[in-house]
């Protein structure tokens, strides 16, 4: 190894230190600071001065004190042990950490993401001789009852793979050499690392075709995201961005979910450590937190770590992608981390753009979003993953003309508009049905394997959005003039869409029943609500008074529908004879 | 080894700051004492150090201040708080000196005030029902151990009275467990300020109080630290002498302020309203320091109160805090003019941890849908009450006429208690029944029919 560079500390302002004595250090290296070794990143250099932004709290740090350039980029380790894992925002294990130095955090520790003395019964999938080249998958490692953890070759590997062999090994032991074409020798291990800010390669990439599902009625029916797909979710404080975000984690069909709070509240991550480790997946049965991996930079933390965590989040997620799996990464919130990477660059005196954000606010926010994709894996065998995110935006104020949400609107295809108004009313989830929208809506009809079913799925969200649409308008008159002065049949189109956004947008996150809807149970109870509503108009039409509809028994049945269990999902579909026996009743 | 340097190389001074040159080793963060010419001592601490060059922020203002005869000694630590269980009853002023006539704390420990944040994974999930006694917040948005709920108020609103009430009134005891109260008061009045501690007097509950007070004309700057000083000595009750603490900030608006003025002191870009950009981070090194921890007895439960201006909720300072806490009350002037007191704006406040804290065991199972009801119910209300003032009373249909009726009822019985009524949660939840029973079942749609079957007052006198 040659000789370490050094440097020394010039000048500390907050979490910017700047060191000279740093000649040929790189951009992006990271470096120890100081006696008590705090880590930082190069993020700017001047002749031999560097300035690092460093990720503990610098205080007790003056000029003088060495600084020791790793010579390697911020990197995360991959490899079996990531699942159930909790880290901060440069994949420090918060577990381990609590046990080796208590329950505050202190400055200075070094503890490797992956843990260096558990075994994993690793199998090998090729046969010893095989060429081998970047991607392809030589072995599994089962993690956990859900994950079979892929084991691939890291990049700027390719030859022959020899003395492969099944046994249990510790992510960095030998489990098999590659030799390359002019004899020299690679050994492989169950671990890779790779530089957070670099998306790992890909063959190509493709448009997505599926929904992911994630149970929430309004977000599956009306403004679905794909899988491979983007989405923000704005809204102002008390809205319930982060019960969207944990809401999507616990469900969403994804083989794996990265849940990155970045800048949040601390007390939201013990939720979803307590949380998860309970709730079952619908799917497997088992429990959620066997598919998660949680990075954690809560608000007090550093903030040049909460701007690494969105990073380290995405490279996580991407080496489960290449494995050939469905990937969803929810970070809450994007804002924070634009907030730290504001901070970071006042600190470098860089000329700042719109509301003090640095002038590549918006390129580093679309490159983020670009990480997402369905794509074609490098490597054999041939494979598909999908990687979604979903981002939490905290616009000051609410206000969306704020840059971060501006930014992140130009990328994003989905985007859930959360209003406070809907909130104060106890709609949740407060998802605006007027201004939200989804460029992925096309790909809803593939959820039905039954033609029949998506062709009349697809009409109903047409038809139930254009009554949503109408009630906007048809409200506008009733607060000039009263509701009695309206038409029986508009009377019925306000009524109707007053029980699709109680009985079907209103969804309780904490209801054991409410809080998951399966893609079935959506089709028969929007169906069930317009079936109602098209009785109504026949029988209004017939002469049927409309205050005898109102009257309807059957109006509560429909209000309590989306309590009853998917096993019973019957009920649901009777409710619809229920329906034609009381308007039958009903005189004209 | 730690030698105590002293420099008499002060170059430049502006504003609250102060440049003081060819320092040896200096430390970010580190404290400073200054002697003055006439032999006064003021206390600073380093914000920036660039080669020998030391930037550092004067607590008690620079006014008074010169550059030939000032001496500047380097004390090589970070500001810390003396901390022994003598510290409970004790006042302090801003920079945690002792305020009272009692003698200086003998410390068994001396703390850091910037303390270090908890690692989310040690944190323990608060989940531990207070009773506070007021309606507005046991039944619709419940404070558990360990929040941040803070009061958004406004001038002329009586936040003041709100705190001195849930000081009171939330003290009630578990079995064997120990309560604290640590009071910071940052930039408030006398008067205010004394309400408060005269309140706790008359109760008793000054023996089991600490305050660290800086007063409207106190300076400034040493706002700061204030509230770290109340939280460093929070976090000692709490983590080692096992107490449950409330900490009461009163007014982190003004906190703000002081911030922003070493902001613009120094030059550094302005975000929203003048605030720094990194005022999100600065709150939430406050904020977060509420909480459980895995494995020890005590808590800390945080109600930090701002005024905003203009009754403006989308102000940096308001906006900036709900991003971090955890829910939020908020005072309405409406409310206060009809005399409904504590005037709890309903609609807008919120705790986000109700959820947890509250049901079975806890309070009651019925909790959750009844305040659930409640809110929809008075939502519905206001609503009719917003129409009737555009179209008059008679043309209200006669259900929004009967949701009005609701609304009113609930503005006076439930919202309106009076600072000194303690109201039980079951009492609470009771009164929430008999205002829902002016409607029929059929309309009480988010709670479960078991649950009006059971507590309906109509139904209950039956059985």
């Amino acid at each position: 190894m040659s000789e370490t560079r050094q440097g020394r500390v010039v000048k500390v302002a907050g979490p910017v230190v700047t060191a000279d004595g740093m000649t040929g250090a790189r951009m992006y290296d990271v470096v120890r600071v100081g006696k008590l070794n705090l880590i930082g990143e190069i993020v700017e250099l001047h002749g031999d001065l560097a300035s690092i932004q460093v990720y503990e709290e610098t205080v007790g740090i003056g000029p003088g004190e060495p600084v020791i350039d790793t010579e390697a980029p911020l990197s995360v380790e991959l490899g079996p042990g990531l699942i159930e894992s909790i880290y901060d925002g440069i994949q420090r294990p918060l577990d381990l950490l609590v046990e080796a130095e208590g329950e505050f955090m202190s400055r200075g520790s070094a503890m490797p993401g992956l843990n260096r003395k558990k075994r994993w019964l690793f199998k090998p999938t090729i046969e010893n001789g095989a060429e081998v080249s970047v991607g392809d998958i030589v072995g599994e490692v089962k993690e956990g009852p859900l994950l079979v953890h892929k084991i691939m070759v890291p990049v700027g590997v390719q030859g022959k793979v020899e003395n492969l062999n099944e046994g249990e090994y510790t992510v960095i032991e030998t489990i098999g050499v590659v030799k390359a074409a002019d004899g020299s020798e690679i050994k492989l291990k169950l671990m890779q690392t790779w530089p957070v800010r670099n998306s790992r390669a890909v063959i190509n990439r493709l448009a997505p075709n599926q929904l992911l599902i994630t149970g929430q009625r309004v977000i599956d029916t009306f403004f679905p995201i794909a899988k491979g797909g983007t989405a923000c979710v704005p809204g102002p404080f008390g809205t319930g961005k982060t019960v969207v975000q944990h809401q999507l984690a616990k469900w969403v069909d994804a083989d794996v979910v990265v849940y990155v709070g970045c800048g949040e509240r601390g007390n939201e991550m013990t939720d979803v450590l307590t949380e998860f480790p309970e709730l079952k997946d619908p799917r497997s049965g088992e429990p959620l937190m066997k598919r998660s991996v949680l990075i954690a930079n809560t608000s007090n933390m550093p903030v040049a770590a909460r701007e690494a965590s969105v990073y380290t989040g995405i490279t996580i997620a991407e080496y489960f992608r290449d494995m050939g799996y469905v990937v969803a990464l929810m970070a809450d919130s994007t804002s924070r981390w634009a907030e730290a990477m504001r901070e970071i660059s006042t600190r470098l005196e860089e000329m700042p753009a719109e509301e003090g954000y640095p002038a590549y606010l918006g390129a580093r926010i679309a490159a983020f979003y670009e990480r997402a994709g369905r794509v074609n894996c490098c490597g054999k065998p041939k494979r598909e993953g999908a990687l979604s995110i979903i981002g939490a935006v905290s616009p000051p104020g609410g206000d969306l003309s704020d840059s971060v949400v501006q930014a992140t609107l130009h990328v994003v295809k989905v985007f859930w508009s959360l209003m406070a108004k809907l909130a104060q009313q106890r709609h949740f989830p407060a998802i605006d049905w007027l201004t939200s929208y989804s460029f992925y809506k096309e790909y809803l009809a593939n959820c039905f394997e039954d033609k029949d079913q998506a062709d009349k799925m697809v009409a109903l969200t047409i038809e139930s959005m254009g009554l949503l649409e109408q009630e906007s308008q048809l409200l506008e008159i009733v607060r000039l003039v009263g509701a009695e002065a309206l038409s029986p049949t508009d009377r019925m189109a306000l009524e109707t869409s007053r029980s699709l956004r109680e009985d079907y947008l209103h969804q309780n996150a904490f209801h054991k029943v409410d809080t998951y809807t399966s893609m079935e149970k959506q089709y028969e109870l929007l169906g069930m609500i317009m079936y109602l509503h098209k009785q109504s108009l026949a029988a209004i039409a017939k002469g049927v008074s409309i205050e005898d509809i109102f009257k309807l028994p059957v109006r509560e049945e429909i209000a309590r529908a989306k309590y009853i269990p998917q096993e019973e999902i019957a009920k649901v579909v009777k409710i619809r004879e229920t329906i034609d026996e009381q308007i039958g009743k009903c005189k004209s | 080894m730690l030698s105590i340097k002293e420099y008499q190389t002060v170059t430049s001074i502006s504003g609250p700051l102060m440049m003081v040159e060819m320092v040896d080793a200096a430390k970010y963060g580190h404290i400073v004492d200054i002697e003055l010419g006439d032999g006064s001592i003021r206390h600073g601490q380093i914000l920036q150090v660039e080669n020998d060059k030391v930037l550092v922020q004067v607590f008690e203002g620079t006014s008074g201040i010169d550059v030939e005869k000032s001496t500047v000694r380097f004390l090589a630590k970070p500001l810390e708080l003396a901390v022994s269980p003598e510290i409970l009853g004790r006042v302090f002023n801003g920079l945690g000196q002792p305020k009272d006539d009692g003698p200086a704390i003998i410390p068994t420990k001396r703390l850091d005030i910037n303390g270090q944040p908890i690692n989310p994974y040690a944190r323990n999930y608060p989940n531990e029902f207070i009773q506070t006694g007021i309606s507005t917040i046991d039944g619709l948005n419940p404070l558990v151990r360990g929040q941040k709920l803070p009061i958004f108020s406004g001038a002329g609103l009586p936040h003041d009275q709100i705190t001195a009430q849930l000081a009171r009134q939330a003290s009630v005891l578990g079995h064997g467990e120990q309560f604290a109260v640590v009071f910071a008061a940052m930039g408030i009045t006398f008067e205010a300020a004394q309400f408060f501690i005269n309140d706790l007097h008359e109760t008793g509950a000054i023996e089991r109080s600490v305050m660290f007070v800086n007063l409207a004309n106190d300076p400034a700057i040493e706002r700061i630290a204030t509230p770290r000083f109340a939280l460093t000595c929070a976090e000692y009750l709490a983590f080692e002498q096992d107490m449950h603490v409330l900490v009461i900030l009163n007014d982190m608006t003004n906190y703000c302020e002081a911030l922003r003025e070493i902001s613009a002191a120094r030059k550094e870009v302005p975000g929203r309203r003048g605030y720094p950009g990194y005022l999100y981070t600065d709150l939430a090194t406050i904020y977060e320091r509420s909480g459980r921890i895995k494995g020890k007895d005590g808590s800390i439960t945080m109600v930090p109160v701002l005024t905003m201006p203009e009754d403006d909720k989308t102000h940096p300072v308001p906006d900036l805090t709900g991003y971090i806490t955890e829910g939020q009350i908020i005072l309405s002037r409406s409310l206060h003019r009809k005399a409904v007191s504590p005037p709890v704006d309903v609609l807008p406040s919120l705790s986000r941890l109700k959820d947890k804290g509250i049901g079975e065991g806890k309070t009651r199972e019925d909790h959750a849908d009844l305040y659930n009801q409640l809110y929809a119910g008075y939502a519905r209300g206001k609503e009719a009450q917003e129409l009737a003032t555009i179209m008059g009373e008679a043309a209200l249909s006669a259900e929004d006429k009967k949701y009005m009726t609701f609304a009113n009822e609930f503005e006076t019985r439930y919202i309106s208690q009076g600072y000194y009524e303690n109201r039980s949660v079951e009492d609470t939840l009771n009164l929430g029944w008999e205002l829902l029973s002016m409607f029929d079942d059929s309309e009480l749609k988010r709670i479960d029919v078991d649950l009006i079957k059971k507590y309906m007052p109509r139904f209950r006198n039956k059985n």
